[in-house]
């Protein structure tokens, strides 16, 4: 790893990888970036990454679990041998495989990856499903051993929940770009790679609840092996997915041919640990069963089964090109619609038992203490749900206001679960409530960093639901000058605008923005035409052969976005592109009628062809002439009065998307981040004692750390 | 400078989710491995103990639910403690 970033820091050609993915102009942020934009530069991420999470892994447990870690050890040296094994022996994924000849310029990066959310996207993506390597080889390790109590489940948390966190900001950041970079307006379009990549996501939050079952109630043993084996499977499944090429995606940059030996490892993987988990259900028994259906734990096991069921669909969908295209012929697609129909009723349910499950205990919730505990939360959101129906138009969407609904409970609960606890730890501490309220928290921090991040998904679905089901959107053509109307907003295109380098061309438009006749906001959107990758030259016309993105113009808000991309009217422009073109090669003949300078070109050209050495020097001197001749053509565009084409949308409620997503981050943070080992370890002594000395335990929660 | 501070940047985050992971959870450090499981299982019971407690402080739990929770717990506690007694003392057995 180190050895090809420095690679890519020194713009060191004779790499390959370099060569195909980087270049001298390339911005140095992107440089140290570009390595897993390519296929290989991902297989090196994913054994780097998996080295340094077993390393971590095996070091946690060096003095525990001597059964389990050599085989535990076995699993995860296996997988980084499968990788490694890529790499070398796959054919044409080696990331140390020489350029022949050594090219003086490279290719550069992939112009949609040019946003600083793609280039951490990748890296976090790949960590979570590496990390969830380390459970599930702990799982397998545990079940060959047949030890089937939760302790393989302890020694792996905090990798389960790292792997949780990194693939969720993976999944956040992809959204992000998407909502920036691609120029449709949305953060989630259904694609098979970005479902590929939140299948493993639903799966790790299912196990995350239902190893609490096992650890508190010994419950749910088989179920949790299973959805570790399924959740890790699916890890495989996205970098497959991302890798293969099986299904069409706007991730079809990641195409190559290491997706048969994929499919290859998820089928060992599958195959092999249902039959060990078959072989092993003697001993993965439950010890108890569910009390009550007032009890965390029929909770959680609801809330599985959503996940569960949301997973089963999202997979469904994902592959039914590939299933039709076996009984059929013809690979059809099914579309966001249909996820939406499908998915939406399972979010309204989870959101609910998002607030639900806190509030619950172990075992059984009686009816009085239930009265006690759930009256707040729902009269609370209840009056609120009917100040939303009364006050907004929420209720012409049932889903979205069911959602709106129960992610209010879900706040309120949360919210009454941390007053009712400050206020039980300041009778118990003698505390005051701000004090024992930050104490409840710290000293708890699994508990409680559990509840801020329900309380993070909360404000997502709710932001989901609003800029999904209330969303304007709008194709609007205006001339410079011309004005319309979306909405509560005035648009007003004040002038084209354009900028050219060397690698692209951007058409963009100045936009006067102003909501309910209030100050206007200049916005910028534009649309950058890419030469192909690699051109160091070529015709004017070549800018328009490569890739294009957008840049958006974003007006954020606490209430909606006001979001807006520009599509340029290319007619008149493609004409005096062709007549420049023409024009170019008139010059560099040396044509009558010509400035003597495109004679001198010509003649440089010539001798370039003659000697490779003075090349360099010519191409330099026909890209500059180029960049002046496509300045003037691009001047034109100020001039020409074209129309452009504005999508514009305003999203209400985005921003909550991104702050809950944030806030759910920081939660799990909270929650994997440890009490301090001297202050636990004399709070242990001193129950330890009491309890041996037949004493009561003290009644305070103040001596250090609880799990939930 | 992006490259110094990126790589700062790197190695700050590596720190940040590497420090939890460094701290061994599962048990003291140079213990026997059994008794480093019982350890576990033992803080385990502790913290539900204190987490049955807050629930009852907080009105979630009934009286009678919290009497025999707790009973529960701290018998298991009790006995995870004999167990771990009886491994400490059996070197100092077996040396004699």
């Amino acid at each position: 790893m180190i050895v090809i970033e420095i690679g890519f820091a020194r713009d060191d050609f004779a790499f390959n990888i370099v060569a195909q993915h980087s270049s001298t102009t390339t911005p140095a942020f992107y440089k140290l970036t570009a390595m897993w934009s390519s296929q290989e530069g991902s297989l090196l991420l994913w054994a780097w990454v998996l080295s340094i999470a077993s390393s971590l892994a095996l070091r946690a447990t060096r003095k525990t679990l001597r059964e389990i870690v050599p085989y535990a050890t076995a699993v995860m040296m296996g997988i980084a041998v499968f990788f490694i094994g890529l790499m070398l022996f796959a054919g044409n994924v080696d990331p140390f495989m020489k350029s022949n000849p050594v090219p003086a310029e490279g290719v550069g990066l992939q112009p949609l990856l040019r946003h600083w959310a793609m280039m951490i996207h990748p890296p976090m993506l790949y960590s979570g499903y590496v990390s969830f390597t380390i459970p599930f080889a702990f799982a397998i390790g545990a079940l060959i051993t047949r030890s089937a109590d939760s302790t393989w489940i302890r020694a792996t948390r905090r990798f389960t929940l790292i792997a949780w966190t990194f693939l969720g900001f993976g999944l956040l950041l992809g959204s992000y770009w998407s909502y920036e970079e691609l120029g449709w307006g949305g953060y989630w379009a259904w694609d098979p790679v970005e479902n590929a990549a939140i299948m493993p996501w639903l799966m790790g939050t299912a196990f995350l609840h239902s190893v609490m079952v096992q650890e508190k109630r010994g419950m749910l043993r088989v179920w949790n092996v299973a959805l570790i084996v399924t959740t890790f499977s699916l890890a495989l499944l996205g970098t497959f997915l991302v890798r293969s090429g099986v299904l069409q995606s706007i991730h079809a940059f990641g195409d190559s041919t290491v997706g048969p030996y994929i499919l290859g490892l998820i089928a060992i993987v599958v195959i092999g640990s249902t039959l060990l988990i078959i072989s092993r259900l003697d001993d993965l028994r439950s010890e108890r069963r569910i009390e009550s259906f007032a009890s965390r734990e029929a909770i959680f096991l609801l809330n599985n089964l959503l996940l569960v069921a949301l997973t089963a669909v999202i997979f469904w969908g994902t592959f039914f090109p590939l299933i039709s295209e076996l009984f059929t012929g013809d690979k059809a697609s099914l579309a966001a619609p249909w996820f939406d129909t499908y998915t939406a009723p399972v979010a309204v349910g989870l959101v609910l038992f998002t607030g639900i499950g806190p509030l619950l205990v172990w075992k059984r919730m009686g009816w009085k203490n239930a009265k006690k505990t759930f009256t707040a939360p729902i009269v609370v959101s209840l009056i609120a749900g009917l100040a939303v129906l009364l006050l907004t138009d929420a209720g012409s969407e049932p889903l979205a206001f069911a959602i709106f609904l129960f992610g209010i409970f879900t706040l309120v609960a949360l919210s009454t679960e941390l007053w009712r606890g400050a206020i039980a730890r300041r009778r118990l501490s003698g505390e005051s409530l701000p004090v024992a309220a930050v104490s409840l928290v710290s000293r708890n921090r699994r508990r409680y960093g559990g509840y801020i991040v329900h309380a993070g998904i909360a404000f997502l679905l709710i932001g989901i639901a609003a800029s999904s089901s209330f969303q304007t959107k709008e194709d609007i053509t205006l001339k410079p000058g011309e004005s319309a109307t979306v909405g509560a907003y005035n648009l007003t295109y004040k002038r084209p605008t354009v900028d050219v380098t060397n690698e692209r061309i951007s058409f963009g438009a100045d936009l006067l923005v102003s909501r309910d006749g209030g100050k206007p906001v200049l916005l910028n959107p534009s649309r950058n035409y890419f030469r192909p990758n690699g051109e160091p030259s070529g015709p004017i016309a070549s800018y328009f052969d490569g890739e294009a993105t957008s840049e958006i113009g974003l007006q954020s808000g606490l209430r909606r976005d006001f979001w807006t991309a520009v599509q340029p009217n290319m007619t008149k422009m493609n004409r005096t592109v062709a007549r420049a073109d023409a024009g170019f090669r008139r010059c560099i003949r040396g044509a009558p009628g010509t400035p003597p300078a495109c004679g001198a070109v010509g003649k440089m050209m010539r001798a370039a062809a003659a000697d490779p050495s003075i090349r360099p020097v010519a191409l330099d001197q026909i890209q500059q002439l180029q960049v002046a001749t496509i300045r003037k053509v691009a001047d034109g565009y100020l001039t020409e009065d074209s129309a452009a084409t504005f999508r514009v949308l305003v999203n209400p409620m985005v921003t909550w998307m991104w702050i809950g997503a944030l806030i759910a981050i920081s939660g799990a943070m909270i929650a994997l981040w440890p009490t301090a080992r001297g202050r636990r370890a004399r709070a242990v002594a001193t129950r330890a004692a009491k309890v041996k000395a037949g004493k009561p335990m003290p009644g305070s929660p103040a001596g250090g750390e609880s799990g939930s | 400078m992006t490259i110094v501070y990126g790589t700062v940047m790197l190695l700050l985050v590596a720190a940040f989710v590497a420090a939890p992971l460094l701290r061994n959870e599962s048990g003291p450090v140079g213990a026997d491995p059994a008794v480093a499981d019982l350890e576990t299982r033992k803080e385990m019971r502790y913290r539900e103990i204190r987490e049955v407690e807050l629930d009852h402080a907080a009105g979630k739990i009934s009286d009678e639910d919290f009497r025999t929770q707790d009973a529960e717990l701290k018998a298991e506690a009790v006995e995870i403690l004999d167990q771990l007694d009886q491994l400490k003392q059996r070197p100092a057995d077996e040396t004699a």
